[in-house]
């Protein structure tokens, strides 16, 4: 079996493998890192569960290669939380009730922060079609938009506490 | 009679959080952190993998199986077929509809994606490189995917093993033929049509899989899985090592199923891939762990619906329903995998009669076998409700039409009034309570009904197609009383088990089975409510069958109706108990006492009290000579009756005369589930329902062509609605208590998929209505309407 050494930095930790060309990032996460919390929904990249962010940009993990991900920068739902503190769309997802089995959640959120990463205040159709690659079967959707609209809230809140911008002021 | 409030006021308050309280969920803690555990999650030292050869042909004789490839592959540990499993005697399974089903054929494979060989290797990579390497020879046979053929006299056998020669299932039928009869020949108005609602597939966004591990030495077996029912599956599991002549007994039969990535009924059967992977542990005496993909998924399991209906109304000169008959053939596919309890091989589709008032009514069906992959499961529906609501909703909206009526109108009269409740259906059912007209009105009142009809004939003017469709169905749920209902003779009643710590702190454990509805948040709202103890003090838990009480399981919108009910049963027994332990302690008659806001005091006396985490301690430290320690409890529940859930839908559509697409603009749903246990929930189950409703309403379908090939196998194909195609569902409520539940709940979680697809369609009827358009199937696609409208000269 022919393998390939990969250096990837995953939520902050370097890590070395040894790994198939054939390998999916996803199976590299799950199986040999043991981030369970990126999930696998389909084989044909529609449900977007396997969701993550590659160098800050949102990708679908079922759909890249191990090794393609080497030298590269990842990002996983178990590095969005800061300790105990929980990045403003876990804590607005779970204020908001998005979620009922969980399942699709991880990917929603990780999509859904690249989203606002890229608009930071989103219109509910740019929120519906921001998150149009990821299906969930469970909550049509109601209550994740407006978790997303939360997060931005709050998001937005933050970034003009940070900048010394008056919290409010028209933008 | 129904209250219009949106939730029943809450009797305990906020920090307690017992019933009416929108308790944020306890289980989201671990899944916004990506630290659920699902069955893809779980591994476990020196596992195997295993994989599925299946079929590319739809029926076909096996002339042989080579896996000496296979065997090359490195890793490859073994290759399975059914002529090995045939040597334990593995090679069928029963199914729950009392059917049987091949775990791998030994001979002839039945529909295309059939499991055909397992291969067991030591990584996921090497299990699917052996699939590839298998090579099996097929003898084609003759195809039969129309059920109607496949009843004709002389048309090939598809069910050889089978004593009765030829592919019909089963018939049965319910209500009364000649009264029937006379009264549509007696009526001034007979609406007749065929409906059919097309085979579709819950595709839950985890698919089906196990982890099985056998332990030799200690004879145990232990089984990992997606089921909502983990209790029938253990049962069935003995039963078919107690057949095979295998030493696993039940008590050494262990079912886990930890986190459940959404279920919808396509996670209550036995499939093959599960007895696979155990026979494949058993064999192997290593853990084996199989993960369907998302393509056999969509492929050979879980299918639902596939009812061809054939159904008329009639209608007296005044107005009035008069009476009912359906006959409908149900496409099983090549083995009938239904879910349903025993003895009602249609489910309870013979609440066919829906929420109006009229005294005759019959229904016919007959189940047929085709290449069609097992069929009837379920998609988030109570036993065949969907089919049954669809018909009667699109024929009482073609004979208002036909009348030149307001649909609504044309409802408001033919209602059952709420004070004929308890109200008994021409097919026997005891509706428990209902007050339809108070819904109806209420969704006319939130979306503004008078004014978009006024709006609608305006368009029209224009030449605008624009539609207003309702939907007011009644459900039939909770099953089920234990006279009549039960699955593969197991009675459909489920367990709770409640311990009270001294400390004051509670374990509730269940029966039913959570695939995301919430039931460690809500469980423990009920015994808050009933005990007055915090829901946060009370830990639920459920999916471990060495643990959990007996119960049949998550489906049919039961937890709610029976295993809810047997967690207030089980909290108001340790209530009894706590009034003797508070007569103790408060040196008081029991009857001098009464029980408000989690405390027992003495009448007149409110500050001669004991609270009931007093009353947990004194059980294990200070209780009388003569009585046991502790305070704990355990119910099965046996439901009385089914609870019945009802709403009236409106939904507003505008349909593009170019490209014949239906935007839905705006969707009220008003729902009537009894008292409430979590409103924020309830609202959820809607949303979520009312999107499973949309999704066969306009999207969903798995077609077959000539040859059995499936033609929405994957998600390119099988369009699940993405927040984009979703429509911002309004909700609304009333609160008409079950007379019955302990409670006065009644359950909501299929209500909306219910409810949503006739109204959706039949607003899209009454688009087209002046066009002369008076039924469409489902789903409404834009290539379907725009040849529709092509065809009426609409451009």
């Amino acid at each position: 079996m022919t393998t390939q050494h990969i250096t990837v930095e995953v939520n902050g930790t370097s890590e070395d493998a040894d790994v198939e060309p054939r390998l999916l990032l996803v199976h590299f996460l799950r199986d040999t890192l043991g981030l369970t919390g990126t999930h696998v929904g389909c084989d044909t990249s529609n449900c977007g569960a396997c969701t993550i962010h590659v160098d800050g940009i949102s990708a679908k993990s079922c759909t890249m290669l191990a090794v393609q991900a080497d030298g590269r920068s990842i990002k996983t739902i178990e590095g969005m939380a800061d300790g105990a503190t929980l990045h403003p769309l876990q804590q607005a997802f779970w204020d908001q009730h998005g979620l009922q089995c969980g399942f699709c959640t991880p990917g929603m959120i990780m999509q859904a922060a690249w989203l606002l990463d890229q608009n930071p205040d989103p219109s509910e159709q740019e929120i519906r079609w921001g998150i149009s690659g990821n299906l969930c079967r469970c909550t049509g959707y109601v209550n994740i938009v407006k978790a997303i609209e939360q997060a931005a809230a709050e998001m937005a809140a933050a970034a003009e506490v940070q900048t010394g911008a008056p919290v409010g002021a028209a933008s | 009679m129904a209250s219009t409030f949106e939730a029943q006021a809450p009797t305990t308050t906020p920090e307690v959080g017992g019933m009416g309280h929108s308790r944020k969920r306890v289980e989201d803690a671990r899944f916004i952190r990506g630290k659920g555990t699902y069955i893809e999650d779980i591994n476990l030292p020196g596992q195997l993998w295993l994989d599925i050869v299946r079929s590319p042909y739809a029926h076909a004789r096996i002339k042989g199986i080579d896996a000496s490839e296979a065997l090359k592959v490195p890793g490859v540990a073994a290759v399975v077929t059914g002529k090995d499993l045939e040597g334990y005697g593995l090679h069928w399974m029963p199914t729950l509809a009392g059917d049987k089903q091949a775990v791998l054929p030994v001979d002839t494979v039945l529909f295309q994606s059939q499991e055909v060989a397992a291969v067991v290797a030591t990584s996921r990579y090497a299990a699917a490189d052996g699939v590839a390497a298998v090579l099996v020879d097929y003898e084609p046979l003759p195809v039969i995917v129309d059920p109607y053929k496949a009843l004709e006299p002389g048309a090939p056998v598809l069910r050889e093993d089978r004593e009765q020669k030829d592919n019909h299932i089963w018939h049965w039928e319910s209500g009364d033929s000649s009264a029937t009869d006379a009264a549509l020949e007696g009526s001034a108005l007979r609406v007749k049509e065929h409906i059919y609602l097309p085979r579709i597939h819950v595709a839950s966004i985890e698919t089906c899989g196990m982890v099985a591990d056998w332990d030799a030495v200690n004879g145990h077996l232990t089984l990992h899985m997606t089921s909502q029912a983990p209790h029938v599956i253990r049962t069935v599991v003995a039963i078919i090592a107690g057949a095979a002549g295998l030493p696993i007994p039940e008590h050494k039969i262990r079912v886990k199923t930890h986190d459940i990535g959404g279920g919808f009924g396509g996670k209550v059967p036995a499939y093959p891939g599960y007895i696979l992977a155990a026979a494949a542990s058993f064999l192997t005496g290593k853990p084996v762990k199989w993960i369907e993909d998302r393509s056999e998924n969509l492929q050979a399991d879980s299918f639902a619906r596939d009812y061809h209906i054939d159904a008329e109304l009639g209608v007296s000169a005044d107005g009035r329903i008069t009476a009912l008959k359906a006959k409908t053939i149900a496409d099983h596919g090549a083995y009938d995998a239904q879910a349903a309890p025993l003895k009602f091989h249609a489910g309870l589709f013979n609440v066919i009669t829906g929420s109006y008032d009229y005294p005759s009514a019959f229904v016919e069906v007959d189940g047929a076998y085709t290449n069609k992959a097992p069929g009837g499961v379920a998609y988030r529906c109570s036993f065949r409700v969907t089919e049954a609501v669809h018909a009667i909703e699109r024929l009482v909206d073609i004979a208002a039409h036909e009348r030149g009526e307001d649909p609504a109108e044309f409802r408001l009269r033919n209602f059952i009034p709420p004070e004929k409740f308890p109200y008994t259906s021409p097919t026997g059912w005891e509706y428990d309570s209902g007050d339809y007209g108070t819904a109806l009105r209420k969704a006319m009142d939130l979306i503004g009904y008078d004014e978009l009809r006024r709006e609608q004939a305006a368009k029209r003017e224009r030449g605008e197609l624009m539609g207003i469709g309702i939907c007011s169905f009644t459900e039939i749920v909770g099953a089920g009383p234990s006279p009549d209902f039960d699955i593969v003779g197991l009675k459909m009643n489920d367990g709770a088990e409640l311990r009270v710590h001294p400390t004051g702190k509670a374990l509730l454990r269940i029966g039913s089975q959570t695939q995301g509805q919430g039931h460690e948040t809500t469980y423990a709202q009920i015994v808050a409510e009933e005990l007055g103890i915090p829901a946060s003090d009370v830990a639920v838990e459920y999916g471990d069958t060495d643990t959990a009480p007996y119960g049949l399981g998550t489906y049919g919108s039961r937890s709610t109706p029976v295993s809810g009910a047997a967690t207030a049963m089980a909290s108001r027994k340790v209530r009894d108990k706590a009034r003797k332990l508070a007569a103790h302690l408060l040196e008081a008659s029991e009857d001098d006492l009464e029980w408000t806001n989690g405390k027992f005091n003495v009448k007149g006396s409110p500050d001669r009290a004991v609270t009931i985490q007093d009353i947990a301690f004194a059980a294990y430290t200070n209780f009388p000579v003569g009585m046991e320690m502790g305070l704990e409890a355990v119910d099965y529940y046996d439901p009385p009756n089914f609870t019945y859930p009802f709403g009236s839908y409106i939904c507003v559509v505008d349909i593009d005369k170019g490209t014949g697409q239906v935007k839905i603009r705006r969707f009220v749903a008003v729902d009537d589930c009894g008292n409430i246990i979590n409103p924020m929930i309830v609202d959820g189950q809607i949303h979520g329902g009312l999107t499973m409703g949309l999704a066969p309403a306009l999207y969903e379908e798995i077609p077959y062509d000539e040859n059995g090939n499936n033609l929405a196998g994957t998600f390119m194909d099988y369009l699940l609605p993405t927040a984009v195609e979703t429509p911002a569902w309004e909700t609304g409520k009333t609160i008409t208590p079950s007379p019955h539940h302990p409670l006065g709940a009644k359950g909501v979680g299929e209500s909306a998929t219910v409810g949503a697809p006739p109204a959706i369609a039949n607003a899209v009827v009454d688009a087209l209505w002046h066009l002369g358009v008076r039924h469409i199937d489902i789903p409404l696609t834009p290539q379907k309407v725009w040849a529709i409208l092509h065809e009426k000269g609409v451009s």
